[in-house]
């Protein structure tokens, strides 16, 4: 293979017209981040409402909640981000539509909007999991000390489910900053995006990837330790599972 | 039925033990009233036409192999299981209306359940706190009181800050009945309390009930102990396939059973 290869290309200046390439990376970084984080919010709000309401013993609620999941979980990202960006704005009244197109950073809106409901499906069905997986007499127990079905989720049930769904929690939070990527496809400037156009424009295209790739594991290995920490100061003494006895 | 009040308009019930001595008898409703009670599972039938009460100040056994309905039976009374027919008032409140605040009635009403049921993320005194606080609105410090106090009564308070995972079975079974008994309660139901525990400890939690059947407390207990029955019980229920086959005086179930079937079981049980 005849490559040329040239670790300084990150200090040459981007033909952007302002900073280096390692600005230009920095940039894709931080919407990589951004996007993940307020898509990883709603992902978690949503998904522990849909979540909880899967498990509530009322059917039209529980329906509604199945309803989403598998709308949500079945769709290919890809494929809902395209929907979102492309079709939904021509659906609505013209109008509205317009407004949607011309609005700034359409693409960032847009790839938080899909991932955090993509995300929030598969969360809806971890916490789901997790209060299956408590003892029937937990809620029972709760009940029968006259707390409402509100208090006994809150102060019982949830508490523990927390802590149950917290790795395969970490799993999520993962595939959401990676899944970021996909965004690229509409346009968002993230780190993927931003490796693509460094190659185009330098053509050295293994340091770019070798950059972006360094950053996406570093970014992973702060949340991966991170949850781990968590997981560590929930941990309940006693419990079947727990790390501290 | 074993219960020797005076005449209902005699004021101060002179048989009841102490703690209840001072309240008037009011009524002559029974605390618990369970008539002509019916529950299915789909096509299949759980509770017969159940009918049997407890009195204010009585201990009512219920009794019988598994499967029989005695758990299910005890659940319907603060409305953990629907039923669909019958009628069941505790205290003169009908259960099964939906016009009844079920978190009221149930706030009132202590359950110990077999797997004790404590709540594992929360330290022992706070799972004494949390029901008294959220639902009878107690402060912190009233909260606190209250559950130092009864856990020592249980014998448990050098344990209050542990959480349930670090204590015995039957440690955390009297830590259960503690739980319920911060509440108040005008009853207390007992599912099957002994048997998930170690033989050993088993004696221990009696203890604890049976001191608490002294004081006058209102007690339904689905159990197979039938020392406990023997000793504090007033009447025995027994259940076979949903059905109520015999309630009688404990002397009379134990002396002499009318039902071949409550004859079989306690041949069964007794015969070690």
């Amino acid at each position: 293979m005849n490559y040329h290869w040239n670790w300084a290309i990150f200090w040459e200046p981007s033909p952007e017209g302002w900073g280096s390439y390692a600005d230009m990376l920095m940039s894709g970084l931080y919407w990589t981040l951004a996007t993940s984080i307020a898509a990883w919010i709603m992902a978690l709000v949503l998904g522990v409402i849909v979540g909880v309401l899967r498990t509530m013993p009322y059917r039209i609620p529980a329906a509604f909640a199945y309803a989403y999941v598998e709308l949500f979980r079945n769709i290919p990202l890809l494929v809902q981000m395209f929907l979102w960006f492309f079709v939904m704005p021509e659906l609505v009244p013209e109008d509205f539509g317009r407004w949607l197109k011309q609005m700034p950073n359409a693409p960032f809106y847009t790839a938080v909007i899909s991932l955090g409901f993509f995300t929030s499906a598969r969360v809806a069905e971890q916490v789901r999991a997790g209060v299956d997986a408590l003892p029937r007499g937990q809620r029972m127990a709760g009940t029968a000390l006259g707390l409402t079905l509100t208090q006994v989720y809150r102060y019982v049930l949830m508490p523990m489910v927390f802590r149950i769904i917290l790795p395969p929690l970490t799993s999520e939070f993962l595939n959401c900053i990676k899944n970021s990527s996909v965004a690229l496809t509409i346009g968002l400037m993230e780190l993927t995006a931003r490796a693509r156009s460094m190659q185009e424009f330098s053509f050295q295209v293994f340091e770019a990837f070798t950059a972006a790739t360094l950053l996406y594991v570093a970014i992973n290995l702060v949340v991966t330790f991170g949850m781990r920490w968590l997981e560590k100061s929930v941990a309940v003494p006693g419990y079947i599972g727990s790390s501290r006895t | 039925m074993s219960m020797t009040n005076g005449p209902e308009t005699a004021g101060p019930e002179t048989a009841a033990p102490i703690g209840r001595a001072l309240e008037p008898a009011k009524t002559v409703a029974p605390m618990i009233q369970i008539e002509g009670v019916s529950k299915w599972y789909g096509p299949i039938q759980v509770l017969k036409t159940c009918t049997t009460r407890v009195e204010k100040g009585e201990v009512v056994v219920v009794c019988g192999p598994s499967g029989s309905g005695k758990s299910t039976l005890i659940k319907t009374v603060n409305g953990l299981e629907v039923f669909q027919q019958g009628r069941i008032t505790v205290d003169g409140i009908p259960v099964g209306d939906p016009k009844t605040d079920l978190p009221k009635l149930r706030a009132r009403v202590g359950m110990v359940f077999q797997h004790f049921e404590l709540f594992p993320h929360l330290k022992i005194i706070e799972n004494l706190r949390l029901a008294q606080m959220k639902v009878l609105g107690r402060s912190f410090e009233e909260a606190n009181a209250k559950g130092l106090k009864l856990l020592d009564r249980v014998g448990i308070k050098m344990h209050a800050d542990k959480y349930p995972g670090q204590l015995s079975g039957g440690q955390q079974q009297r830590v259960a009945i503690a739980r319920a008994l911060a509440m108040d309660p005008i009853a207390m139901l007992f599912d099957e309390p002994t048997s998930a525990l170690d033989p050993e400890m088993i004696n221990e939690v009696l203890d604890v009930m049976v001191a608490l059947a002294k004081e006058g407390m209102t007690m339904m207990v689905v159990t197979h102990e039938m020392g406990f029955a023997r000793k504090v019980a007033n009447r025995v229920v027994f259940m076979d396939a949903g059905e109520i086959v015999e309630d009688a005086p404990t002397d009379t179930f134990f002396g002499s059973p009318r039902s071949e079937r409550a004859q079989a079981f306690l041949s069964k049980i007794l015969s070690h």
